[in-house]
Protein backbone atom coordinates (compact mmCIF):
# COMPACT_ATOMS: atom_id res chain seq x y z
CA UNK A 1 0.00 0.00 0.00
CA UNK A 2 1.31 3.45 -0.82
CA UNK A 3 2.16 5.63 2.09
CA UNK A 4 4.94 7.07 4.17
CA UNK A 5 7.15 5.85 6.95
CA UNK A 6 8.75 8.48 9.17
CA UNK A 7 11.91 7.32 10.96
CA UNK A 8 12.44 9.28 14.15
CA UNK A 9 15.70 9.14 16.11
CA UNK A 10 15.50 10.53 19.64
CA UNK A 11 17.63 10.91 22.76
CA UNK A 12 16.00 7.83 24.24
CA UNK A 13 15.08 5.50 21.41
CA UNK A 14 13.72 5.18 17.89
CA UNK A 15 10.15 5.54 16.71
CA UNK A 16 8.54 4.69 13.38
CA UNK A 17 5.45 6.63 12.33
CA UNK A 18 3.43 5.18 9.47
CA UNK A 19 0.49 6.38 7.41
CA UNK A 20 -1.20 5.83 4.08
CA UNK A 21 -0.83 8.44 1.37
CA UNK A 22 -3.51 10.65 2.90
CA UNK A 23 -1.23 11.25 5.92
CA UNK A 24 -4.14 11.81 8.31
CA UNK A 25 -4.06 8.71 10.50
CA UNK A 26 -0.74 7.64 11.93
CA UNK A 27 0.42 4.57 13.74
CA UNK A 28 3.37 4.94 16.07
CA UNK A 29 5.73 2.06 16.75
CA UNK A 30 8.43 2.21 19.39
CA UNK A 31 10.46 2.89 21.27
CA UNK A 32 12.98 0.66 19.59
CA UNK A 33 16.30 0.57 21.49
CA UNK A 34 14.67 2.24 24.50
CA UNK A 35 17.07 4.30 26.53
CA UNK A 36 19.68 4.59 23.76
CA UNK A 37 20.49 7.68 21.72
CA UNK A 38 19.49 7.19 18.11
CA UNK A 39 21.39 9.82 16.18
CA UNK A 40 20.09 8.74 12.80
CA UNK A 41 18.06 6.14 10.91
CA UNK A 42 17.76 5.90 7.16
CA UNK A 43 16.29 3.45 4.68
CA UNK A 44 17.80 2.21 1.45
CA UNK A 45 16.41 3.89 -1.69
CA UNK A 46 16.73 0.52 -3.42
CA UNK A 47 15.01 -1.60 -0.78
CA UNK A 48 12.86 0.46 1.62
CA UNK A 49 12.60 -2.44 4.06
CA UNK A 50 16.35 -2.20 4.61
CA UNK A 51 16.88 0.42 7.32
CA UNK A 52 20.05 1.30 9.19
CA UNK A 53 20.12 2.87 12.66
CA UNK A 54 22.92 4.47 14.65
CA UNK A 55 22.54 3.50 18.31
CA UNK A 56 24.88 4.94 20.92
CA UNK A 57 25.30 5.62 24.58
CA UNK A 58 27.90 7.45 26.66
CA UNK A 59 28.09 4.27 28.75
CA UNK A 60 28.20 1.55 26.11
CA UNK A 61 29.57 3.22 22.99
CA UNK A 62 28.50 3.00 19.37
CA UNK A 63 26.38 0.22 17.91
CA UNK A 64 24.76 -0.19 14.52
CA UNK A 65 21.44 -1.85 13.87
CA UNK A 66 19.97 -3.11 10.61
CA UNK A 67 16.42 -4.04 9.75
CA UNK A 68 15.33 -6.03 6.71
CA UNK A 69 11.60 -5.79 7.36
CA UNK A 70 10.91 -2.09 7.50
CA UNK A 71 11.90 -1.60 11.11
CA UNK A 72 9.82 -4.32 12.74
CA UNK A 73 12.83 -6.39 13.78
CA UNK A 74 16.48 -5.39 14.05
CA UNK A 75 19.86 -7.09 14.09
CA UNK A 76 23.08 -5.61 15.45
CA UNK A 77 25.78 -5.31 12.80
CA UNK A 78 29.39 -4.13 12.87
CA UNK A 79 30.52 -1.32 15.15
CA UNK A 80 34.26 -1.23 14.54
CA UNK A 81 35.19 2.10 13.03
CA UNK A 82 38.97 1.95 12.86
CA UNK A 83 40.66 4.98 11.38
CA UNK A 84 42.84 4.05 8.45
CA UNK A 85 46.62 4.34 8.57
CA UNK A 86 48.99 6.27 10.76
CA UNK A 87 47.75 8.31 13.69
CA UNK A 88 46.91 11.87 12.69
CA UNK A 89 46.06 14.94 14.67
CA UNK A 90 43.53 17.72 14.27
CA UNK A 91 43.36 20.94 16.24
CA UNK A 92 41.77 20.96 19.67
CA UNK A 93 39.79 23.90 21.05
CA UNK A 94 42.96 25.45 22.43
CA UNK A 95 44.85 25.06 19.15
CA UNK A 96 46.96 22.11 20.29
CA UNK A 97 47.18 18.99 18.12
CA UNK A 98 44.92 16.14 19.19
CA UNK A 99 44.76 12.59 17.83
CA UNK A 100 41.59 11.53 16.07
CA UNK A 101 39.33 9.57 18.43
CA UNK A 102 36.15 7.80 17.36
CA UNK A 103 33.07 8.86 19.33
CA UNK A 104 29.87 8.11 17.40
CA UNK A 105 28.07 7.81 14.07
CA UNK A 106 26.10 10.95 13.30
CA UNK A 107 24.67 10.09 9.91
CA UNK A 108 24.03 7.02 7.78
CA UNK A 109 23.57 7.33 4.04
CA UNK A 110 22.55 4.17 2.17
CA UNK A 111 23.61 4.19 -1.47
CA UNK A 112 21.14 4.38 -4.31
CA UNK A 113 22.62 1.31 -5.98
CA UNK A 114 22.83 -1.51 -3.48
CA UNK A 115 21.02 -2.00 -0.15
CA UNK A 116 24.17 -3.48 1.34
CA UNK A 117 26.20 -0.37 0.53
CA UNK A 118 26.02 2.39 3.13
CA UNK A 119 28.15 5.35 4.22
CA UNK A 120 28.64 6.54 7.80
CA UNK A 121 29.66 10.02 8.89
CA UNK A 122 31.34 9.92 12.27
CA UNK A 123 32.83 12.02 15.07
CA UNK A 124 35.81 12.70 15.11
CA UNK A 125 35.16 13.62 11.51
CA UNK A 126 35.68 10.85 9.00
CA UNK A 127 33.72 9.01 6.34
CA UNK A 128 33.33 5.23 6.44
CA UNK A 129 31.75 2.86 3.94
CA UNK A 130 30.33 -0.62 4.26
CA UNK A 131 29.71 -2.90 1.30
CA UNK A 132 28.26 -5.76 3.32
CA UNK A 133 25.19 -4.28 4.94
CA UNK A 134 27.04 -2.72 7.85
CA UNK A 135 28.93 -5.81 9.01
CA UNK A 136 32.33 -4.24 8.33
CA UNK A 137 33.41 -0.64 7.80
CA UNK A 138 36.35 0.88 5.97
CA UNK A 139 37.42 4.49 6.18
CA UNK A 140 37.60 6.57 3.00
CA UNK A 141 40.73 8.15 4.41
CA UNK A 142 41.46 10.44 1.50
CA UNK A 143 39.15 12.91 3.21
CA UNK A 144 41.08 13.13 6.49
CA UNK A 145 44.39 12.89 4.70
CA UNK A 146 43.61 15.80 2.41
CA UNK A 147 45.88 18.78 2.96
CA UNK A 148 43.60 20.59 5.42
CA UNK A 149 42.77 17.69 7.76
CA UNK A 150 45.30 18.62 10.43
CA UNK A 151 43.80 22.11 10.74
CA UNK A 152 40.19 21.03 11.37
CA UNK A 153 38.73 22.00 14.72
CA UNK A 154 35.59 20.81 16.53
CA UNK A 155 32.52 22.98 16.80
CA UNK A 156 30.50 23.18 20.00
CA UNK A 157 28.82 19.87 19.19
CA UNK A 158 32.06 18.07 18.46
CA UNK A 159 34.03 17.54 15.26
CA UNK A 160 31.40 15.58 13.41
CA UNK A 161 30.83 14.59 9.83
CA UNK A 162 27.07 15.09 9.85
CA UNK A 163 25.98 15.34 6.22
CA UNK A 164 26.57 13.00 3.29
CA UNK A 165 25.05 13.84 -0.10
CA UNK A 166 25.49 11.24 -2.81
CA UNK A 167 25.16 12.18 -6.44
CA UNK A 168 21.85 10.70 -7.62
CA UNK A 169 23.30 10.27 -11.12
CA UNK A 170 25.92 7.95 -9.65
CA UNK A 171 28.90 9.48 -11.38
CA UNK A 172 31.06 9.19 -8.28
CA UNK A 173 30.48 12.61 -6.79
CA UNK A 174 30.03 12.84 -3.02
CA UNK A 175 29.61 15.89 -0.79
CA UNK A 176 30.14 15.82 2.94
CA UNK A 177 29.87 18.54 5.57
CA UNK A 178 31.89 18.72 8.77
CA UNK A 179 31.49 20.93 11.80
CA UNK A 180 33.50 23.07 11.99
CA UNK A 181 35.54 22.49 8.86
CA UNK A 182 33.06 22.97 6.03
CA UNK A 183 32.02 21.23 2.82
CA UNK A 184 34.24 18.78 0.96
CA UNK A 185 33.70 17.25 -2.47
CA UNK A 186 34.97 14.05 -4.04
CA UNK A 187 34.61 13.30 -7.74
CA UNK A 188 35.98 9.76 -7.52
CA UNK A 189 33.68 7.90 -5.11
CA UNK A 190 35.46 9.19 -2.03
CA UNK A 191 39.08 8.46 -2.90
CA UNK A 192 40.24 12.07 -3.06
CA UNK A 193 38.68 15.23 -1.70
CA UNK A 194 38.93 18.98 -1.88
CA UNK A 195 37.34 21.75 0.19
CA UNK A 196 34.27 23.36 -1.39
CA UNK A 197 33.82 26.48 0.71
CA UNK A 198 34.58 29.38 -1.64
CA UNK A 199 32.10 32.17 -1.01
CA UNK A 200 31.39 31.28 2.60
CA UNK A 201 32.02 34.14 5.00
CA UNK A 202 32.30 33.29 8.71
CA UNK A 203 33.08 36.26 10.90
CA UNK A 204 33.73 34.05 13.93
CA UNK A 205 37.03 32.71 12.52
CA UNK A 206 40.29 34.67 12.12
CA UNK A 207 40.11 34.64 8.31
CA UNK A 208 36.38 34.86 7.49
CA UNK A 209 36.93 33.49 3.97
CA UNK A 210 39.39 30.73 4.87
CA UNK A 211 39.49 27.56 2.81
CA UNK A 212 38.24 25.54 5.82
CA UNK A 213 36.94 26.31 9.31
CA UNK A 214 33.33 27.12 8.46
CA UNK A 215 30.58 25.75 10.65
CA UNK A 216 28.31 24.29 8.00
CA UNK A 217 25.18 22.87 9.61
CA UNK A 218 23.53 21.07 6.70
CA UNK A 219 23.51 20.88 2.90
CA UNK A 220 20.69 19.68 0.66
CA UNK A 221 20.27 18.81 -3.01
CA UNK A 222 17.35 18.08 -5.32
CA UNK A 223 18.00 14.83 -7.12
CA UNK A 224 17.11 16.29 -10.52
CA UNK A 225 19.81 18.98 -10.25
CA UNK A 226 22.89 17.62 -8.50
CA UNK A 227 24.90 20.71 -9.41
CA UNK A 228 22.70 22.92 -7.20
CA UNK A 229 23.29 22.79 -3.45
CA UNK A 230 21.64 24.63 -0.60
CA UNK A 231 23.28 25.20 2.77
CA UNK A 232 22.26 26.25 6.24
CA UNK A 233 25.46 27.55 7.78
CA UNK A 234 25.91 28.52 11.45
CA UNK A 235 24.86 31.93 10.25
CA UNK A 236 23.74 32.45 6.61
CA UNK A 237 21.67 30.42 4.18
CA UNK A 238 23.75 29.76 1.07
CA UNK A 239 23.46 28.36 -2.43
CA UNK A 240 25.84 26.94 -5.01
CA UNK A 241 24.96 26.48 -8.68
CA UNK A 242 28.23 24.83 -9.66
CA UNK A 243 28.60 21.77 -7.44
CA UNK A 244 30.10 23.66 -4.54
CA UNK A 245 32.75 25.54 -6.51
CA UNK A 246 31.22 28.85 -5.43
CA UNK A 247 28.62 29.77 -2.84
CA UNK A 248 26.49 32.88 -2.50
CA UNK A 249 24.15 34.01 0.24
CA UNK A 250 20.39 33.67 -0.20
CA UNK A 251 19.25 34.59 3.32
CA UNK A 252 17.32 37.52 1.85
CA UNK A 253 14.40 38.58 4.01
CA UNK A 254 14.60 35.81 6.62
CA UNK A 255 14.06 37.18 10.15
CA UNK A 256 17.33 35.52 11.16
CA UNK A 257 19.69 33.40 9.11
CA UNK A 258 20.84 31.14 11.94
CA UNK A 259 19.48 27.60 11.89
CA UNK A 260 20.30 23.95 11.52
CA UNK A 261 17.98 22.19 9.06
CA UNK A 262 17.43 22.82 5.36
CA UNK A 263 15.65 20.75 2.72
CA UNK A 264 14.29 20.90 -0.82
CA UNK A 265 10.73 20.23 -2.06
CA UNK A 266 10.47 16.82 -3.71
CA UNK A 267 9.02 18.13 -7.00
CA UNK A 268 10.07 21.80 -7.13
CA UNK A 269 13.85 22.14 -7.08
CA UNK A 270 13.67 25.89 -6.44
CA UNK A 271 11.43 25.49 -3.38
CA UNK A 272 13.44 25.21 -0.17
CA UNK A 273 12.70 25.14 3.53
CA UNK A 274 14.56 26.36 6.61
CA UNK A 275 13.62 26.76 10.25
CA UNK A 276 15.41 29.88 11.46
CA UNK A 277 16.25 30.41 15.10
CA UNK A 278 17.42 33.55 16.80
CA UNK A 279 21.08 32.78 17.45
CA UNK A 280 23.60 30.21 18.50
CA UNK A 281 22.53 30.62 22.12
CA UNK A 282 18.80 31.37 21.71
CA UNK A 283 17.54 28.35 19.79
CA UNK A 284 14.04 29.70 19.07
CA UNK A 285 12.37 32.66 17.43
CA UNK A 286 10.32 34.88 19.74
CA UNK A 287 8.25 32.05 21.14
CA UNK A 288 6.64 31.06 17.83
CA UNK A 289 7.51 28.13 15.61
CA UNK A 290 7.67 28.84 11.89
CA UNK A 291 9.08 27.11 8.87
CA UNK A 292 10.23 29.48 6.14
CA UNK A 293 9.77 28.56 2.49
CA UNK A 294 11.31 30.12 -0.57
CA UNK A 295 9.80 29.26 -3.94
CA UNK A 296 12.46 31.25 -5.73
CA UNK A 297 15.55 29.36 -4.68
CA UNK A 298 16.27 31.84 -1.91
CA UNK A 299 16.19 35.58 -1.15
CA UNK A 300 12.39 35.77 -0.81
CA UNK A 301 10.96 33.77 2.06
CA UNK A 302 7.47 33.28 3.45
CA UNK A 303 6.67 32.21 7.02
CA UNK A 304 4.60 29.04 7.40
CA UNK A 305 3.01 28.77 10.82
CA UNK A 306 -0.53 27.51 10.25
CA UNK A 307 -1.06 24.70 12.71
CA UNK A 308 2.23 25.31 14.52
CA UNK A 309 2.35 26.85 18.02
CA UNK A 310 2.62 30.62 17.75
CA UNK A 311 3.08 31.53 21.40
CA UNK A 312 5.14 30.23 24.30
CA UNK A 313 7.04 27.87 22.04
CA UNK A 314 10.80 27.63 22.57
CA UNK A 315 11.86 24.47 20.82
CA UNK A 316 14.68 23.85 18.38
CA UNK A 317 15.00 21.69 15.26
CA UNK A 318 18.34 19.97 14.76
CA UNK A 319 20.20 19.59 11.46
CA UNK A 320 19.00 16.10 10.59
CA UNK A 321 15.47 16.60 11.89
CA UNK A 322 13.69 17.77 8.71
CA UNK A 323 12.79 15.66 5.69
CA UNK A 324 10.34 15.50 2.78
CA UNK A 325 8.28 12.75 1.17
CA UNK A 326 7.77 12.41 -2.57
CA UNK A 327 4.02 11.85 -2.77
CA UNK A 328 2.19 13.94 -5.37
CA UNK A 329 1.46 16.62 -2.81
CA UNK A 330 4.87 16.88 -1.17
CA UNK A 331 4.95 16.25 2.57
CA UNK A 332 7.33 18.10 4.87
CA UNK A 333 8.26 16.76 8.31
CA UNK A 334 10.31 17.98 11.22
CA UNK A 335 10.97 16.99 14.81
CA UNK A 336 11.75 19.23 17.75
CA UNK A 337 13.79 19.31 20.92
CA UNK A 338 10.44 19.17 22.73
CA UNK A 339 9.57 15.78 21.25
CA UNK A 340 6.98 16.92 18.72
CA UNK A 341 6.93 15.64 15.16
CA UNK A 342 5.07 17.97 12.81
CA UNK A 343 3.91 17.10 9.31
CA UNK A 344 2.52 19.05 6.40
CA UNK A 345 0.85 17.22 3.53
CA UNK A 346 0.50 20.39 1.43
CA UNK A 347 4.08 21.52 0.93
CA UNK A 348 4.13 23.47 4.18
CA UNK A 349 0.93 25.51 3.87
CA UNK A 350 -0.50 23.89 7.00
CA UNK A 351 0.84 21.65 9.73
CA UNK A 352 -0.34 19.06 12.20
CA UNK A 353 1.48 17.26 14.99
CA UNK A 354 1.78 13.53 14.36
CA UNK A 355 2.96 13.04 17.93
CA UNK A 356 3.76 15.54 20.67
CA UNK A 357 5.55 13.90 23.55
CA UNK A 358 8.50 11.88 22.33
CA UNK A 359 11.98 12.34 23.82
CA UNK A 360 13.99 15.17 22.18
CA UNK A 361 14.14 14.47 18.45
CA UNK A 362 17.61 14.12 16.94
CA UNK A 363 16.72 13.10 13.40
CA UNK A 364 13.87 12.57 10.95
CA UNK A 365 13.95 10.65 7.72
CA UNK A 366 10.97 9.85 5.50
CA UNK A 367 10.41 6.89 3.24
CA UNK A 368 7.80 7.17 0.50
CA UNK A 369 6.35 3.72 -0.01
CA UNK A 370 4.90 2.89 -3.41
CA UNK B 1 30.27 -21.80 35.79
CA UNK B 2 30.75 -18.06 36.14
CA UNK B 3 27.59 -16.07 36.78
CA UNK B 4 27.61 -12.67 35.05
CA UNK B 5 24.91 -10.12 35.81
CA UNK B 6 24.23 -7.47 33.16
CA UNK B 7 22.55 -4.06 33.23
CA UNK B 8 19.24 -3.68 31.42
CA UNK B 9 20.65 -1.75 28.42
CA UNK B 10 23.00 -4.59 27.59
CA UNK B 11 20.26 -7.18 27.86
CA UNK B 12 18.19 -5.28 25.30
CA UNK B 13 21.24 -4.83 23.08
CA UNK B 14 22.28 -8.48 23.11
CA UNK B 15 19.16 -10.45 23.93
CA UNK B 16 20.86 -11.85 27.02
CA UNK B 17 19.06 -12.54 30.30
CA UNK B 18 19.92 -10.38 33.30
CA UNK B 19 22.14 -13.15 34.56
CA UNK B 20 24.06 -15.48 32.26
CA UNK B 21 26.28 -18.41 33.02
CA UNK B 22 29.59 -18.80 31.24
CA UNK B 23 32.28 -21.42 31.27
CA UNK B 24 35.86 -20.25 31.06
CA UNK B 25 38.90 -22.34 30.23
CA UNK B 26 41.48 -22.12 32.99
CA UNK B 27 41.52 -19.88 36.02
CA UNK B 28 38.89 -17.18 35.43
CA UNK B 29 40.04 -13.60 35.08
CA UNK B 30 38.16 -10.46 34.06
CA UNK B 31 39.75 -10.74 30.63
CA UNK B 32 38.63 -14.35 30.11
CA UNK B 33 35.12 -13.68 31.41
CA UNK B 34 34.67 -10.69 29.11
CA UNK B 35 36.08 -12.64 26.16
CA UNK B 36 33.64 -15.48 26.85
CA UNK B 37 30.77 -13.03 27.27
CA UNK B 38 31.46 -11.36 23.91
CA UNK B 39 31.89 -14.71 22.22
CA UNK B 40 28.46 -15.84 23.37
CA UNK B 41 26.80 -12.44 22.79
CA UNK B 42 28.62 -10.77 19.86
CA UNK B 43 26.42 -7.67 20.11
CA UNK B 44 28.27 -6.83 23.32
CA UNK B 45 31.53 -6.31 21.42
CA UNK B 46 32.46 -2.69 21.95
CA UNK B 47 29.89 -2.16 24.69
CA UNK B 48 32.08 -2.95 27.67
CA UNK B 49 35.50 -2.35 26.15
CA UNK B 50 36.54 0.11 23.48
CA UNK B 51 37.00 -1.99 20.32
CA UNK B 52 40.21 -0.17 19.39
CA UNK B 53 42.01 0.04 22.72
CA UNK B 54 40.17 -2.89 24.44
CA UNK B 55 40.17 -0.73 27.57
CA UNK B 56 37.13 -0.71 29.85
CA UNK B 57 34.69 2.04 28.98
CA UNK B 58 34.84 4.83 31.57
CA UNK B 59 31.22 4.45 32.74
CA UNK B 60 31.35 0.65 32.97
CA UNK B 61 32.39 -0.97 36.23
CA UNK B 62 33.00 -4.55 37.33
CA UNK B 63 32.04 -5.49 40.89
CA UNK B 64 32.19 -8.80 42.76
CA UNK B 65 32.02 -9.88 46.39
CA UNK B 66 31.45 -6.30 47.51
CA UNK B 67 34.59 -5.07 45.78
CA UNK B 68 35.21 -2.83 42.77
CA UNK B 69 37.47 -4.87 40.49
CA UNK B 70 37.50 -2.26 37.72
CA UNK B 71 41.02 -1.04 38.34
CA UNK B 72 42.57 -4.44 38.94
CA UNK B 73 44.74 -6.03 36.24
CA UNK B 74 42.53 -7.79 33.71
CA UNK B 75 44.57 -10.98 34.00
CA UNK B 76 44.30 -11.22 37.77
CA UNK B 77 42.35 -14.33 38.90
CA UNK B 78 38.83 -13.52 40.04
CA UNK B 79 37.81 -14.23 43.67
CA UNK B 80 37.19 -17.90 44.38
CA UNK B 81 33.51 -17.23 45.16
CA UNK B 82 33.08 -15.87 41.60
CA UNK B 83 35.15 -18.66 40.07
CA UNK B 84 33.00 -21.37 41.64
CA UNK B 85 29.71 -19.60 40.94
CA UNK B 86 28.74 -18.69 44.50
CA UNK B 87 28.87 -14.96 43.75
CA UNK B 88 28.03 -13.18 40.47
CA UNK B 89 30.41 -11.00 38.47
CA UNK B 90 28.50 -7.73 38.19
CA UNK B 91 28.68 -5.47 35.14
CA UNK B 92 27.56 -2.06 36.36
CA UNK B 93 26.49 1.00 34.38
CA UNK B 94 28.00 3.73 36.53
CA UNK B 95 25.66 6.37 37.87
CA UNK B 96 26.62 9.47 35.92
CA UNK B 97 24.79 12.67 35.25
CA UNK B 98 22.76 14.85 37.56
Amino acid sequence: MAGVRVLVGTRKGAFILSSDERRKQWSIAGPHFAGWEIYHMKGSPVDPDRIYASQSSPWFGQHLQRSSDGGITWDPVGNEFAYDGAAMTHQWYDGTPRPWEFKRVWHLEPSGLDPDEVYAGVEDAALFKSKDGGLTWKELSGLRNSKTGSSWQPGAGGMCLHTIVLDPKSNGQIFVAISAAGVFRSDDEGETWKPANKGLVSNYIPDPTAEVGHCVHKIAMHKSRPEVLFMQKHWDVMRSDDSGENWHEISGDLPTDFGFAIDVHAHEPETIYVIPIKSDSEHFVDGSLKVFRSKTGGFEWEPLGKGLPQSNCYVNVLRDAMAVDSLDSCGIYFGTSGGQVYASSDSGDSWEAIVRDLPPVLSIEVQTLK
Amino acid sequence: MIRVRLPDHLCSLSGAEREVELSVNGKPTQQLVLDALELRFPALKGALRDPQTTRRRPFVRFFACGEDLSHQPMDLPLPLAVANGDEPFLVIAAIAGG
